[in-house]
């Protein structure tokens, strides 16, 4: 009478991408254990390579149990599944008969102090989970960068042991999105960089990192062929795997639109040797998608990989603005101090790293950005980084300009009259 | 643009911008600012996630001459009026005025008589709908007398 042995996820990933198959994942998330069971058998019976996702609702990620419990017992529905306040148990029975060798799990947050989250999700039995110091907090949070410090130190020790003897546990850096938008490709990549190796300082070993896509495929190939460089340079030790995330700013508003980023998502992710991506459905601009919406998107993807027009690209990242800004940042920041964990607190003090348009009360706000009639992002000014001044044409953005920068992919890919209006039941 | 949390002097700023609590937007928030900021004012940008009791605090220290809360969630009318009431509570902002614009329920009412409950709680003006901006630069010229400044 065998348990069912669930396989490590990165030795899940690695397995479906010898077998050159992308791996497309949603996020899902629902209060009811009997609602959340049912969407993920939904996902793992999609017609494509899948992973299972928790996705854990907005109380849970403050450490609300209260504002959860009462939630839930007044029969209300929480944007994610409440996984601290349902617990191990009842988590495992969720995911009993579910998760096996075709179909792992990862639980998506959203937290910057998230011990109790990692704790049982490692009671429950599950490896793999998000974030990061800097990713988790700065984009969401009021909590103190120091403080999410701590928290990420502690709960990457955690997934050090990891939940079983046969498996430890594995993190993947939410870094290539930050706020979703209008970052410069350079910074994303380099605080990937940074949190994978806080992640490995603190005894992980399994890890992937991201890259969400953004508004010019081109700057977005170069600033995933430059995260895997610098990863194979920095992370030769660790197992790891690369994430794509589809456009994660304001999204189209048609079906057309939607399916239009989604596709060259996917072209993004096969020709930049990524090995899972996390699908966006037709509803995002809207609303929380319904599971057939998620099934929807995970089949469309899956339907663009098979036909995919590219081949991995195999020209050298080395060449590239995106690699070499990237490359500075890293060394500048690991320069600042002896450990991983230091040099980032003391390069958010500074300056070195700046997130343009992040309000948090640790990031100085001094970088801008714009916007190329192409979509190319580039620095408008790049404040304290330690990176040469960009030689611009205004110092400042304009609040029209910064709207319309926001809407860039509406404007793009959502057709001006005949696209459907999707999301609207 | 930055939250600062050493906050600055009374009288430097002339608007406290904040978002409310249980809202972790920020892109209406730095939308906001760089409009204040055209118009020649000085922002002190509270950022997102920020109570009642925080917004009094710093109005208190600082001094502006309006306070603009800013919400996109769908919950901004529920936790609006905590924010009124902080204000009103203490002699040192009971005289600021404020307002809140947005998304402030979740059917998305873009009337602003719909909020006429708000004004009642102390709120001078409330914006929500397609005229909001247009509305609140109107606003502003009036309370800051931007077209006579030279």
């Amino acid at each position: 009478m065998g348990e069912v042995v669930v396989p490590a996820f990165g030795s899940f990933v690695h397995d479906r991408a010898s077998s050159g198959r992308l791996i497309v994942q949603p996020r899902l998330g629902f209060s009811s254990p009997a609602r959340m069971r049912a969407a993920l058998q939904r996902v793992k019976a999609a017609d494509a390579t899948t992973v299972g996702t928790l996705t854990l609702d907005s109380y849970t990620r403050v450490n609300d149990d209260d504002s959860a419990q009462r939630a839930l017992a007044g029969g209300l529905d929480l944007n994610g599944f409440p996984l601290v306040v349902h617990g191990a148990q009842i988590t495992r029975s969720v995911l009993a008969g579910i998760t096996d060798e075709q179909f792992p799990v990862q639980v998506r947050h959203g937290s910057a102090q998230p011990q109790r989250i990692v704790r049982t999700l490692l009671e429950a039995g599950i490896d793999a989970t998000e974030g990061g110091p800097v990713s988790y907090c700065l984009p969401y949070s009021a909590v103190r960068l120091s403080r999410a410090v701590e928290a990420w130190s502690e709960c990457c020790s955690m997934l050090a042991v990891g939940p079983d003897d046969a498996r430890t546990g594995h993190l993947e850096s939410f870094a290539g999105c930050m706020l979703g938008q209008l970052c410069p490709p350079s910074l994303l990549v380099a605080l990937g960089i940074l949190e994978g190796l806080f992640a490995r300082e603190h005894g992980v070993s399994s890890m992937s990192l991201s890259f969400a896509q953004q508004t010019n495929p081109t700057q977005d190939l170069e600033g995933l062929l430059a995260l895997r460089a610098l990863a194979a340079e920095h992370l030769p030790d660790v197992d790891l795997h690369f994430v794509v995330y589809t456009f994660m700013g304001v999204f189209p508003r048609t079906v057309t639109g939607a399916r239009a980023l989604t596709r060259e998502c996917v072209d993004l992710a096969v020709r930049g040797g990524a090995q899972r991506m996390i699908v966006k459905t037709v509803a995002e601009s809207a609303r929380i998608p319904t599971v057939q919406e998620n099934v929807d998107a995970l089949e469309y993807a899956a339907t663009c990989a098979r036909s995919a027009q590219f081949d991995q690209e195999r020209s050298s990242p080395e060449d590239s603005e995106v690699y070499d800004e990237a490359r500075t940042l890293v060394e500048a920041v690991l320069g600042l101090a002896p450990t991983v964990r230091g040099a980032i607190l003391e390069a958010f003090r500074r300056g070195f790293l700046d997130v343009p348009y992040c309000l948090h009360a640790d990031n100085a706000g001094r970088t801008r950005s714009f916007l190329e009639p192409d979509g190319r992002i580039r620095w408008l000014d790049t404040g304290g980084l330690p990176l040469a001044r960009p030689a611009r044409r205004e110092s400042s953005v304009s609040s029209r300009e910064f709207l319309e920068m926001l809407a860039f992919c509406q404007r793009l890919y959502d057709p001006t009259e005949d696209g459907i209006l999707a999301g609207h039941a | 643009m930055a939250i600062t949390r050493t906050l600055p002097g009374a009288g430097e700023i002339d608007v406290v911008l904040s978002g409310v609590s249980s809202d972790s937007h920020t892109w209406n928030l730095s939308f906001l600012q760089l409009l204040l900021e055209e118009q020649g004012l000085t922002v002190l940008n509270l950022g997102p996630c920020v109570g009642a009791d925080e917004v009094q605090l710093a109005a208190e220290e600082v001094r502006p001459q309006l306070v603009v809360l800013s919400s996109v969630n769908g919950h901004g009318a529920l936790d609006a009026p905590a924010y009124a009431k902080a204000l009103a509570g203490s002699p040192a902002t009971s005289g600021v005025p404020l307002v809140i614009g947005g998304k402030l329920d979740v059917l998305g009412s873009s009337d602003p008589s719909d909020y006429a409950s708000l004004i009642e709680l102390g709120f001078d003006q409330v914006f929500v709908g397609a005229h909001a901006i247009d509305d609140f630069h109107r606003y502003l010229d009036r309370r800051f007398a931007l077209s006579e400044a030279s």
